[in-house]
């Protein structure tokens, strides 16, 4: 007689996550984790505890966008689940990888409002690929390979697997499936020749053609293709927040970010294309502005592996669903050199005309200046950035050259995303410096992170823009509220930010002129610990150029004169 | 302009609650919904009818599409097909009312199937504008209680979705 060894759904557990190659994950326990953290304790798998949920789930996004692997996250039922919540939505919007495992109250128990029970697969509905209640224990590995495949493949989010404890207490055979049917999954990965014919006419065709890349683009790791098809068509390209990086924006074809607070030539090209070849995009509307008004001359080419993207809120004239790595070459194959010496001389023009730019007379610390200095300094690092004007600045006065080093929270906006994030990059490649730009606001939602990054080592750093407020509502009340402030000063209520990282263990460094900005970075990334600067920066400069809500994305509200 | 969308899905618990979250999160029109386990009883059949112009139903499909648990989304409104709803509708009936219900219930194909001295209940299958004329027909002798499935709808001959 075969005798078959039996293992409790918490070394099941284990076991699937050492199939799927995991190497780390981040969590908190609780009661109804405790035979997977009992597991965890003699595993190969590194356990990263955090100080909540929400950044463990910001964490394993970073780790995903840093690294381009699955991340993984763990909470306990309950008050730990739904703290996961927003990290979850969070990489739902941006399109990451992620697997968030919940420890769930026994099964009988499910329905009867136990202690600590929540319903977060209903609660996760929205905002999930799939996500998935473990009963029985035998469907455990198969429920965790599913999850891993569609969190990583197609259109890459986040699926939950929410595991009652009994099941990870119950005993079963274990065997890793090998295959597994999912019939109403199967993302097209190749593009349609007939449409990839269509795109390569058009953009022979085309006079004043556009590249307009998004997150996409890194996902697919298709920067190179996206290279190669901007120098052979002589197109400039075009970035979104989560397409940073995807393109050098040190190359001379560089428009740098598009939309609200992009650029102004991305802008005008944008409203003056006859092309737009959109890729890994969503037309999402801080990027089109006023929609009748955008882009009113262009025909699009729309490459997107979700089909449910195209024609979404533009109308696209070629649709075409695929993996951006594999339509991008094909593209490339059918397609010549073409002279565009008209157009590309009038981005020049609009280059030269209508630069970023701002107060550089060194009177005060101005952020962007900062920004530079940091650019300068580290150029390869990987920025992460809270959300606000901070965030705005990063994006628009540092210059991403590599995919995976620009890691902003787009789709959500969710302040407090930087911090953990940067730990989560970190902890996937630790031989990168890693920055998270923050504003005073955002770092007060998840600082408490910092003694995380002390206790496992950690050494990132955070470089505060502090202008004592929620500065970029703040701008907006300026702009559109007659400058009443209602709400957004946090001065006199900040902490000392030096002393809260030197409580945490960490280093803290405090920044008031510009002549102190370089040697405080330097000393920061070079320190191996993580660091705090408290940069006190000018407190009501603002991210300009900027489209107002509503209006066309070539009607730019800039600095007089 | 009404679509009847013929949409086969995984029989799971929770995808009912997938489908008709996306309706409401999207901001798309259900009319009605009707849900059943397929000759494959590892397949359920939705067959929802969604009010809305081509884009709105462009929109739907795809989204519907993207759900993992969905398997194939058909519109059947172009196509040749039979659609059925089931109503039951229970009238006020005192004893000399019967007679001519049932002679509605008659023209209609429909059945009596409860009678109570005050009341009686009447079973109609059919296309939904048969169902609403007998509602309307039905409506003057007081209507107590009503309900209908939602439509359900099958392709005609051999071709299946
Ligand atoms: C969790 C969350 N709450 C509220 C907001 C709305 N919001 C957007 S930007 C912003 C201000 C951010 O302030 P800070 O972090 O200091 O950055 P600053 O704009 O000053 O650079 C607020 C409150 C948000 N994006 N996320
Ligand atoms: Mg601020």
């Amino acid at each position: 007689m075969k005798m078959v060894s039996k293992i409790s759904g918490a070394e099941a557990f284990i076991e699937c996550l050492c199939k799927e190659n995991v190497e780390v994950v981040f969590g908190i326990p609780g009661g109804s984790l405790l035979p997977i953290h009992d597991a965890l304790y003699d595993s190969s798998i590194k356990h990263i505890l955090v100080r909540h949920e929400q950044c463990a789930a910001h964490m394993a996004d970073g780790y995903a966008r840093a690294t381009g692997r699955t991340g993984v996250c763990l909470a306990t039922s309950g008050p730990g689940a739904t703290n996961l919540v927003t990290g979850i939505a969070n990489a739902y919007m941006d399109s990451v990888p992620m697997v968030a495992f919940t420890g769930q109250v026994p099964t009988g128990m499910i329905g009867n409002d136990a202690f600590q029970e929540a319903d977060i697969t209903g609660i996760t509905l929205p905002i999930t690929k799939i996500n998935y209640l473990i009963k029985d224990v035998n469907n455990l590995p198969k429920t965790i390979r599913e999850a891993f495949h569609i969190a990583s493949t197609g259109r890459p989010g986040p699926v939950l697997v929410d595991i009652p404890k009994d099941v990870q207490i119950m005993e079963s055979e274990f065997e890793y499936p090998k295959t597994f049917n999912l019939r109403g999954y199967k993302p097209t990965i190749e593009g349609h020749p007939l449409q990839i014919k269509r795109a390569i006419k058009a953009i022979t065709d085309a006079e004043r053609p556009i590249i307009y890349a998004g997150g996409g683009v890194i996902i697919s790791n298709a920067s190179e293709e996206l290279r190669a098809l901007a120098e052979l068509t002589l197109a400039p390209v075009t970035t979104t927040l989560m397409g940073k990086g995807a393109f050098p924006e040190s190359h001379p074809l560089s428009l740098g970010m598009v939309g609200m607070h992009g650029t102004k030539y991305a802008n005008y090209a944008m409203t003056e294309t006859d092309l737009i070849v959109a890729v890994g995009v969503r037309f999402d509307d801080r990027v089109t502005g006023k929609l009748n008004a955008f882009a009113p001359n262009a025909k699009v080419i729309h490459i997107d592996i979700d089909p449910a993207e195209i024609s979404k809120s533009v109308s696209v004239g070629i649709p075409i669903v695929g993996d951006a790595k594999r339509v991008l070459k094909e593209l490339i194959k059918g397609l010549g050199k073409k002279p565009r010496t008209e157009w590309l001389k009038k981005i020049e023009k609009w280059k030269k005309e209508f630069p970023l730019r701002y107060d550089r007379s060194g009177k005060t610390l101005k952020p962007q200046f900062i920004i530079e200095q940091i650019n300068e300094l580290c150029p390869d690092a990987i920025i992460t950035t809270e959300v606000g004007q901070c965030q705005m600045w990063a994006a628009q006065y540092f210059k991403s050259t590599k995919p995976r080093s620009f890691i902003s929270s787009g789709g959500l906006g969710t302040m407090g995303y930087g911090f953990p994030a940067a730990i989560g990059a970190k902890v996937g490649c630790p031989d990168k410096t890693v920055i998270d730009i923050a504003g005073d606001g955002s770092f007060q939602m998840t600082c408490q992170e910092l003694a995380t990054a002390v206790l496992n080592d950690i050494p990132v750093t955070v470089a505060i823009l502090n202008n004592g407020f929620l500065g970029m509502v703040r701008q907006w009340q300026e702009l559109f509220y007659d400058k009443r402030y209602s709400a957004t000063y946090l001065g006199t209520t900040s902490p000392d930010f030096t002393k809260l990282a030197e409580a945490y263990g960490a280093l803290g460094i405090e920044v008031r002129k510009p002549s102190e900005v370089k040697s405080a970075i330097e000393e920061a990334v070079t320190s191996d610990k993580p660091a705090v600067i408290d940069f006190k920066i000018d407190p009501e400069e603002n991210v300009l150029p900027m489209v107002p809500a509503g209006a066309a994305i070539n009607e730019m509200i800039d600095y007089e004169g | 302009m009404k679509h009847t969308l013929s949409v086969l899905v995984e029989n799971k618990p929770g995808v009912l609650a997938r489908v008709s979250g996306l309706f409401s999160r999207r901001g798309f029109n259900i009319d009605s919904l009707a849900v059943g386990v397929t000759e494959n009883p590892e397949i359920s059949r939705m067959t929802i009818v969604v009010e809305g112009d081509d884009r709105v139903l462009e929109q739907v499909t795809k989204q519907l599409n993207k759900l993992i648990d969905t398997i194939k989304v058909s519109d059947l409104t172009a196509e040749e097909s039979v659609e059925r709803e089931l109503m039951m509708i229970k009238v006020a009936a005192e004893p000399k009312m019967r007679s001519e219900i049932m002679q509605i219930a008659d023209i209609f194909r429909a059945r009596i199937i409860d009678v109570s001295p005050k009341t009686m209940i009447i079973e109609a299958t059919g296309d939904e504008e048969k169902i609403n004329a007998m509602e309307a027909l039905l409506k003057q002798f007081g209507v107590k209680e009503l309900a209908r499935t939602g439509k359900i709808a099958l392709t005609r001959g051999l071709k299946s979705v």
